[in-house]
C-alpha cells in the first residue's frame, strides 16, 4: 500500500521538460454533452501538447470515454469547440477527425476476424500494384516493418481470428499508428497484453513521443500511468478535476481525485454481520479454461460476498465457472458442504445455484416478450402440466415477484424492453428468484441504471443475503462493493490477491455517523489494494 | 490461437477442410470416370455437355460470392433470370438483338437496385426482400409474356448467348471464363472486393474503418441481379425463346456451389475459384447420376446428399 511516492520519482526520471510553450495537438474547449437529460460532459476543457503522453483518468461513469468520443467524431458535442494541430474542427465527424490525424484504438472494435493481420492494417488504404490492383505483398511487407519497429513478433500473414488477445490488440495500435496520425487515443490498450509486450509498447510510444505525435492514455493501472505519462487530467461525474505534471500527482493524490468527494450517491445499507450461518458455497483451488486461477474462498448462508478487479482480472469467467457456462478445468466446488460437479448450466442449477449474467440486454432478457414469460422463463416445468403452461401460475409467480422486488412496470404482460434498465434488471433477478435458489451470483447488476435503481438493487441484495442466501457480487463500481459486501476477494490477472473483510476498509479515525466521508475513505484503501494486486499480477507474470 | 504451420504438408493437414472442394471434385470425377466409362462420361461431347449446364449455374454463384461474402443473401436469381429470358425475347423481338441485351441487363440492374434499396435502406433483411422479389420477377415474368414462350427469331443472339460454339469451344464456357477471372480478380485484388470482404467478416469493425457497409451490401445485390440477369440472357440464346420457367430452382444449386466452394453463409469468407468448382461439380454429379439411369426422383435424392456430405466435410468443428 502506498507505493505511490516511489512510482512517481521514476515518472519524473521518464518525462521531458515540458513547458507550455509547446505547441498544442488537441484543444477541446467547454465540452457539454448530454444523453437525454442525462448530463455526460459538462463543460469540460482538454489541452493536449504535441509530443505528450497525456492520460486520462476516471472512475466508472467520469465521462472519459464520453469525450474520447468527442474527439474522434463518433458524438457531436451539445456545445465547446474542437481543434487539432491548430485546426479547428467545423463539423464533428469521424472522417473528420481522422482527416485532422486522429487515431484511436477501439479495444479490438476495428479488426475483422476473416482478414489477414497485414489486410486490416491497411484496410481501404491498401497498397496498390500495376492496374491499380492489390498488392499484399507490399501490405504484409509494410506490416512487417511496423511490427519490427514495435518489437513484437505478429504475423502479417496471420488471419486475425486465429490471434490471441494480445496479438490482436497490438494490431489494433499498429494499424492506428499507421495512418500517421498526430494524435493517437489509446483506451486501455494494456488490458489483454503480457508484461513484456506492454513493455514493448511503451517503448514504441516513447519513439513516436519523440516524433511529436500526441497520445492520449487511458488506464486503470495506475502504475502503468506513473511510468508512461508526462500529464494526466482527471474526470469525475463529467466535469474536469484536474490537470497537471505526474511529479504534481503521487498516486494516492490521483486516487483521492479520482474518488472525490462523495456528494450524492449511495447511502450506507445495513449489513447485517455478525451472525453467519453455514457455508453454501465453497471454492477450492478452482481454475478455469484462461482464467481465473487457482481461486479459493467460502460464502456463508446470509453473506455477500463481492469479487472486485478491473476488466479482464477473471471476475466474469469466475462468475461463469460457478454458474457451469465454462466448466472448471481443476478444483472442487462445494455445495452446502458437498463437492458438486458443475459441467453444465443445468448442473448448477440443480445444485441451487443462479446467474444474473453481465450483459442483460443478450444474457438476461427476452426483449420483446412480456415480464411475465421473462419472470416464468427459468420455471416453466414447474408450471406447467401435461406441457401445457399453466396461465394462472404464470400470472401469480409473476404478480408476486413483481410485488417482492416491486418492479414498476404497467402490467405484467408489457414489453421488457419497455422497462426501464433498473427494472429490467429486477425481471432478470425476478427470473431466477423464482428458482428459489441458494446461492445467487451477480455479475455487475447494476451496470447502465440509474443511481436511484442502483440503491435500490443493492438493498434487495441485503434483503436476499439476510433471508439466508448466500451471495457472490462482482462491480466495477467499489463505492457499490463497499455498500453491499460482507467481504471482498481482490483478482487480478485471473488469480486472487486479497480476501479482505468489510470492516477492515473502515478507518476507526472518522466519525461513524459520517457516513459519506467514510465510504470515501474506505473506497480509497479498496483502490490500493486492487492497485497493489495489479502489480503484484503483472510481477508475477514476467 | 493457432500458429501457421511452416511446413506444407503441416499446412495442408491443418487446412485440409479449405481444399475439400478440390478434393471431392477429383474423388467423384474419378469414380464416374471409372464407373460410367462405357456410358460415355469422359467423351469428349460430354464433358463440354457439363460445361453448357453449369454455365449459368457459374455465372450466377460468381456474383453469389460477393452477396454470401458480404453477409447477404440473394434468393431471388433464379425467378430474376427467368424474367430477363422474357424480357429479352420480347425485346429482340420489337428492336432486335442490340435492343435485347440492354432489355436483359436493365432488368438485372433495375431488380437489383430495387433489392438494394429495400434491403439497406427501408431495413429489411436481403433473405425477406429476395424471397418476396423471387415471386415478383416470376409473377411479371408471367404476366408479360401470357405465360407463353416468347420466341427469338435472332441467330446471332443465339450463336453469341448460348447455343455457339468456336473451334469446338463453346461461348458458354468463354463467358464462364470471363466472368470468373474478372470476379476472381474483382473480389481478391481491388478495394471493392476487400470492403466486401470486409463488411461480411465484422460489419461493425469495418464502418468503424470507415468503409460505407450499406453501400457495399447494396452494390453486391446490383451486381448479383445483373448477373443473375445475364445467365437468363444465356438461358434465352440456348433455347431459342424467353420463358418464365427457365432458371427456375437455380438460386437453391447457385448457393450450393458457392458454399461448396467454401464460401461462407455467415460473411467475410469467399472464393470464386471454388465456386467456379462448385457449380462443376454440381453439374457433374447431375449428368453422373443421369448417365447411370437413375430416375428423376433417385436422382435428387442423391444429390442432396453429396452436398450435404461435402458441406459437411468442409466445416470446422469449433
Amino acid at each position: 500500500m502506498g507505493a505511490g511516492g516511489q512510482m512517481n520519482s521514476e515518472a519524473a526520471a521518464g518525462s521531458m521538460p515540458l513547458s507550455s510553450n509547446v505547441p498544442l495537438a488537441v484543444s477541446m474547449k467547454g465540452i457539454s454533452k448530454s444523453f437525454g437529460g442525462v448530463r455526460a460532459l459538462s463543460d469540460v476543457s482538454l489541452d493536449i501538447w504535441q509530443g505528450e503522453v497525456h492520460a486520462l483518468l476516471g472512475g466508472n461513469g467520469a465521462g472519459k470515454s464520453t469525450i474520447l468520443k468527442v474527439l474522434n467524431g463518433v458524438h457531436k458535442p451539445d456545445s465547446g469547440t474542437i481543434t487539432v494541430c491548430g485546426k479547428l474542427l467545423e463539423d464533428v465527424t469521424p472522417e473528420a477527425a481522422r482527416a485532422a490525424g486522429v487515431a484511436m484504438n477501439f479495444q479490438e472494435l476495428s479488426l475483422i476476424p476473416t482478414l489477414t493481420v497485414a489486410q486490416n492494417v491497411f484496410l481501404t488504404r491498401e497498397a496498390k500494384g500495376g492496374l491499380g490492383l492489390i498488392d499484399d505483398q507490399t501490405a504484409e511487407r509494410r506490416a512487417a516493418e511496423l511490427f519490427s519497429m514495435l518489437e513484437v513478433d505478429v504475423d502479417p500473414k496471420a488471419l486475425v481470428g486465429d490471434l490471441g488477445a494480445g496479438q490482436k490488440q497490438l494490431t489494433e495500435i499498429v494499424k492506428a499508428i499507421s495512418q500517421d496520425a498526430r494524435v493517437l487515443v489509446l483506451d486501455e490498450p494494456s488490458t489483454a497484453l503480457a508484461v513484456s509486450d506492454v513493455d514493448r509498447l511503451f517503448a514504441f510510444l516513447q519513439k513516436l513521443k519523440a516524433k511529436g505525435v500526441a497520445i492520449i492514455y487511458v488506464s486503470h493501472r495506475m502504475d502503468e500511468i506513473a511510468r508512461i505519462s508526462d500529464r494526466a487530467t482527471i474526470l469525475r461525474d463529467g466535469a474536469h478535476v484536474i490537470t497537471a505534471p505526474l511529479s504534481e500527482l503521487p498516486i494516492d493524490t490521483m486516487i483521492e481525485h479520482i474518488v472525490g468527494k462523495r456528494s450524492k450517491g449511495l447511502s450506507d445499507v445495513a449489513r447485517g454481520d455478525a451472525v453467519k450461518g453455514d457455508v453454501l458455497l465453497e471454492l477450492r483451488s478452482v481454475s478455469g479454461k484462461y482464467k481465473p486461477e487457482n481461486i479459493s474462498f467460502a460464502v456463508h448462508r446470509g453473506e455477500v460476498v463481492g469479487l472486485a478487479g478491473l476488466l479482464g482480472s477473471g471476475r466474469s469467467a469466475l462468475a461463469r465457472v460457478i454458474a457451469g457456462i465454462e466448466p472448471a478445468k481443476s478444483g472442487q466446488i462445494l455445495i452446502n458442504g458437498k463437492p458438486t460437479a458443475i459441467h453444465k448450466p443445468g448442473d448448477a442449477i440443480a445444485a441451487s445455484v443462479a446467474l444474473v449474467p453481465e450483459a442483460r440486454a443478450t444474457q438476461g432478457i427476452i426483449p420483446a416478450h412480456s415480464v411475465a414469460s421473462n419472470m416464468t422463463l427459468a420455471v416453466l416445468d414447474s408450471i406447467s402440466a401435461a406441457g401445457f403452461v399453466d396461465a394462472e401460475k404464470v400470472r401469480s409467480v409473476t404478480d408476486a415477484m413483481i410485488k417482492r422486488l416491486s418492479v414498476k412496470t404497467a402490467s405484467r404482460d408489457h414489453a421488457v424492453s419497455a422497462l426501464s434498465g433498473g427494472n429490467q434488471q429486477k425481471v432478470v433477478i425476478g427470473k431466477w428468484l423464482a428458482t428459489d435458489p441458494d446461492i445467487l451470483v451477480l455479475d455487475e447488476p447494476t451496470a447502465g441504471i440509474d443511481i436511484g435503481s442502483k440503491s435500490e438493487i443493492i438493498k434487495l441484495v441485503r434483503d436476499l443475503a439476510a433471508a439466508g442466501k448466500a451471495i457472490v457480487f462482482i462491480s466495477s463500481e467499489l463505492s457499490e462493493l463497499l455498500t453491499a459486501c460482507d467481504r471482498i476477494v481482490v483478482l487480478s490477472e485471473g488469480r486472487m490477491f486479497a480476501d479482505i473483510p468489510r470492516d477492515r476498509l473502515d478507518d476507526p479515525a472518522i466519525d461513524a455517523n459520517d457516513t459519506a466521508h467514510r465510504l470515501q475513505a474506505a473506497e480509497q484503501r479498496l483502490q490500493i489494494e486492487i492497485q497493489d494486486a495489479l502489480k503484484q499480477g503483472g510481477e508475477g507474470l514476467i | 490461437m493457432t500458429t501457421p504451420n511452416p511446413t506444407l504438408a503441416g499446412s495442408f493437414k491443418t487446412n485440409w477442410r479449405q481444399y475439400i472442394i478440390y478434393i471431392g471434385f477429383a474423388v467423384i470425377f474419378v469414380i464416374f470416370a471409372l464407373t460410367l466409362a462405357d456410358k460415355g462420361f469422359l467423351n469428349p461431347n460430354n464433358l463440354l455437355n457439363i460445361v453448357r449446364q453449369t454455365a449459368m449455374i457459374a455465372v450466377m454463384a460468381i456474383a453469389m460470392t460477393f452477396v454470401l461474402s458480404a453477409g447477404e443473401i440473394d434468393l431471388s436469381v433464379g425467378a430474376v433470370a427467368g424474367l430477363a429470358t422474357v424480357t429479352v425475347a420480347m425485346a429482340i423481338a420489337v428492336a432486335g438483338p442490340v435492343a435485347g441485351v440492354i432489355a436483359g441487363l436493365a432488368t438485372g440492374i433495375a431488380v437489383g437496385m430495387f433489392n438494394g434499396w429495400l434491403t439497406t435502406r427501408v431495413g429489411i433483411p436481403s433473405f425477406l426482400t429476395t424471397l418476396a422479389m423471387m415471386g415478383i420477377a416470376k409473377g411479371v415474368a408471367m404476366w408479360i409474356s401470357n405465360t407463353a414462350a416468347v420466341p427469338i427469331l435472332s441467330p446471332g443472339y443465339s450463336w453469341l448467348f448460348g447455343g455457339g460454339s468456336l473451334l469446338k469451344i463453346p461461348v458458354l464456357l468463354f463467358w464462364m471464363v470471363v466472368f470468373g477471372a474478372i470476379g476472381h480478380v474483382v473480389l481478391r485484388r481491388t478495394g471493392f472486393g476487400r470492403r466486401v470482404l470486409a463488411t461480411g467478416g465484422g460489419e461493425t469493425a469495418a464502418r468503424y474503418s470507415g468503409i460505407d457497409t450499406k453501400a457495399i451490401k447494396f452494390r453486391v445485390l446490383v451486381l448479383s441481379s445483373t448477373a443473375a440477369a445475364f445467365a437468363g440472357m444465356l438461358y434465352a440464346g440456348r433455347l431459342q425463346s424467353g420463358r418464365f420457367q427457365l432458371g427456375e430452382g437455380d438460386e437453391l444449386s447457385v448457393i450450393a456451389a458457392a458454399v461448396l466452394g467454401g464460401t461462407s453463409l455467415f460473411g467475410g469468407k469467399g472464393t470464386i475459384i471454388g465456386t467456379i468448382v462448385g457449380a462443376l461439380m454440381i453439374g457433374m454429379i447431375n449428368n453422373g447420376l443421369i448417365l447411370m439411369g437413375l430416375e428423376f426422383s433417385q436422382q435428387l435424392i442423391a444429390r442432396g446428399g453429396i452436398i450435404i456430405l461435402a458441406v459437411a466435410l468442409s466445416q470446422k468443428r469449433s
